[in-house]
């Protein structure tokens, strides 16, 4: 059994572990760190944006900085190392085998992450998460920019690494008797959207190294005046993007796949059904990048194809829904705060996905694009769907990393104040961009309109952010205080708790 | 594999593709409809740069920050940028097109309703992109 704070070892015996539990914990402790900088980032955008005028950031560009800082902190330094977290501690278990399948190169692939942080953080580049040039290759002021390539490169390079780690340790450490149709749901997750790193992050990679040198000035692939093509970085950049919001949502889904079976007493509808649509998923995935795009100039056909192409894709996730509603109907549930948390996160990824399905109508994205729409929609996907699924999960895994219970009524306090304020700023938010308020705005016009929304925006992230530091506290105070957990049944299911449970881990 | 009948799965997953066929074959028409130009469309040169927006008309006269048109007539934008990417957008005509170096970017539109619009950059220009506004004046 892994009881982590309950049998105290030196912390440089875990940062020098290659074991698959020590990296794994070492990912969760990383990726929550950076969940709290970043969130504080948005606290900040929003009180700055509870009224028009400047409120408390003196200027825009450090506004611009401060959400690009954001988003990019959260994708890359929460959602991805938390998924690894996650991925670290279970698929060996999941395909019963000692390890990752190599611990070194997945200890390797962690202590990149930190630099790469480092980088991202002591930059503060202000040219968004996606960095378009011309404005990043020639208008963007470095080193900020420079440092914030270099820190996507490095973290780019950590993110090929585990994806290579999962794929072997899954198809080739696997235990034979242990059929692939037979593996669990989540380990499945891992499989496919390691597999989609491996496709789609090259495009960026190569990207990131055409901008570096443009902004060096002794290239020109994205400069017109050099004979370059700024909408080829788009496609550079969407190509990787689009497959990799499924590399973000993918291991969450498996994470849920995890939990809802078992808080509803009863084994998943369909296995079949749930790997078919990672696997579709992961292909089909690859055609519809260019909806990102379309205000770019493109053409009626290119239009309709990526529009096809994405519609394409909505299927697959509509398969996930169903099958955690059929698993879940009539049954025996427990409403035990990782089963809330799961359970609010599909309701908002249903939500989501229907706003999505709206964005890919092409008429209809004329009016969404680049506006606080698009914003609504992603964020109930990263925040109402993976980080929803992510924080469930991590109170799941609380008795296992720490041996004890976390205390039950702080952490439904922490879904019901997060779900209500996730509700109110990014529903919210969808109908400030159907009135036209663009995104990545340091101010607004003073319409009643658009103030009365962005408060509204801002009270729900200041709920958010309140129901946090409740969760931190729960976190802190219970690894130290709470009381010891039954290790085969945490949650009084009547079944196992099996999974965590049966990892022996003799540190080698 | 699981041992029980799916099929209330795949007529959901069929209800589900109907739906979504629905929404692409409507988009498709509408889009169809929408960017067709009418051919007698007047031109006028749109050019975003940090982080102004300038018009020039057919007969050569350019405005600054504003922009001056006839209620009832087509008009044909041709859009482009200076410096780096902007994004031109009359959100109350549902206008909206990507101002992009080295390229030119077209949409129409036909104002029906005199009165003043606000014109705004959708695309993240730098420091003031929060700023880069001008006026639609629709003159009867
Ligand atoms: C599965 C999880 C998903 C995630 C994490 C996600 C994430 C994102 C992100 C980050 C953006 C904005 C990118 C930017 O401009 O900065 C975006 C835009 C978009 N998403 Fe999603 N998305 C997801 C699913 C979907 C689905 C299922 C659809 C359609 C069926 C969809 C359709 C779109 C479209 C069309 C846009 C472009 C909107 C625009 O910029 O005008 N997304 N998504
Ligand atoms: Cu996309
Ligand atoms: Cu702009």
């Amino acid at each position: 059994m892994v009881l982590e704070l309950a049998k105290p070892r030196p912390i440089w015996q875990i940062m020098f572990s290659t074991h698959h539990t020590d990296v794994g914990l070492l990912y969760t402790i990383m990726s929550i760190a950076f969940f709290f900088l970043g969130g504080a980032l948005a606290l900040g955008i929003r009180a700055e944006l509870f009224l028009p005028g400047s409120q408390i950031i003196g200027d825009s560009m450090t506004f611009n900085r401060m959400f690009t800082v954001h988003g990019t902190t959260l994708i890359f330094l929460f959602l991805l190392p938390f998924a690894s977290a996650v991925g670290n501690y279970f698929v060996p278990i999941m395909v019963r085998y000692k390890d990752m399948a190599y611990p070194k190169l997945n200890a390797i692939a962690f202590w990149m992450i930190p630099p790469g942080g480092a980088l991202i953080w002591l930059g503060f580049a202000d040219f968004s998460w996606y960095a378009t040039p011309p404005y990043s290759a020639i208008s963007a002021p470095g080193p900020a920019a420079d440092m914030w390539i270099f820190g996507l490169k490095i973290l780019g390079v950590s993110s090929v690494l585990g994806s290579i780690n999962f794929v072997v340790t899954i198809l080739k450490c696997k235990h034979p008797d242990l059929p692939l149709s037979k593996v669990p749901l989540l380990a499945w997750s891992f499989l496919s959207s390691s597999l989609i790193v491996l496709v789609a992050i090259p495009s960026f990679a190569a990207a990131l190294v055409m901008l570096l040198t443009d902004r060096l000035g002794v290239t020109g692939f994205f400069d017109p005046a050099k004979g370059g093509d700024p909408i080829a970085y788009q496609h550079l950049f969407w190509f990787t993007f689009h497959p990799e919001v499924y590399v973000l949502v993918i291991p969450a889904i498996g994470m849920m796949y995890e939990i809802i079976p078992r808080f509803s007493r009863r084994p998943i509808f369909s296995q079949s059904s749930g790997i078919f649509a990672f696997v579709v998923l992961s292909i089909v995935g690859f055609s519809s990048w260019a909806h990102h795009m379309y205000a770019t100039g493109m053409s009626f056909t290119e239009k309709t194809v990526f529009m096809v192409g994405t519609l394409a894709a909505a299927p697959a996730s509509a398969m996930h829904v169903f099958n955690f509603i059929a698993t879940m109907w009539g049954a025996r549930m427990r409403f035990a705060t990782p089963m809330m948390w799961s359970v609010g996160g599909i309701a908002l990824f249903f939500s989501a996905g229907a706003g999505g399905v709206a964005n890919a109508a092409m008429p209809f994205d004329f009016i969404t694009h680049d506006s606080y729409w698009v914003v609504g929609h992603f964020h109930l996907f990263v925040m109402g769907t993976i980080a929803f699924g992510s924080i469930g999960f991590l109170y799941y895994m609380f008795p296992y990393i720490t041996g004890r219970m976390y205390n039950e009524t702080m952490g439904k306090i922490h879904f019901i104040m997060s779900f209500i304020g996730t509700v109110m700023v990014f529903f919210t938010q969808h109908v400030l961009g159907l009135y036209g308020m663009p995104r990545r705005v340091f101010d607004y016009m003073p319409l009643p309109e658009y103030i009365i929304m962005n408060q509204i925006t801002s009270v729900g992230a200041m709920i958010i952010g309140a129901s946090m530091a409740l969760w931190l506290f729960n976190m802190l105070y219970s690894s130290a205080k709470g009381k010891e957990a039954n290790m085969d049944d945490p949650w009084g299911l009547g079944g196992k708790y099996y999974y965590p449970h049966q990892a022996k881990t003799p540190h080698h | 594999m699981s041992g029980h009948s799916n099929w209330p799965e795949w007529i959901y997953v069929a209800v589900v593709i109907c739906l979504l066929t629905y929404v692409g074959a409507e988009a498709w028409n509408v889009e169809r409809i929408v960017e067709h130009t009418p051919a007698e469309a007047e031109v006028i040169k749109v050019t975003g740069q940090q982080w102004f927006w300038t018009f020039e008309h057919e007969d050569g006269t350019k405005e600054v920050g504003e922009l001056h048109l006839k209620k009832g007539k087509p008009y044909k934008f041709e859009i482009t940028a200076k410096d780096v990417n902007h994004s031109f957008n009359i959100h109350d005509y549902v206008v909206l097109q990507d101002a992009i170096v080295g390229r030119l970017n077209t949409v129409w539109f036909a104002p029906d309703k005199a009165g003043e619009y606000t014109i705004q950059c959708r695309e993240y220009c730098g420091l003031l992109h929060y700023n880069m506004r001008a006026t639609l004046y629709v003159e009867e």
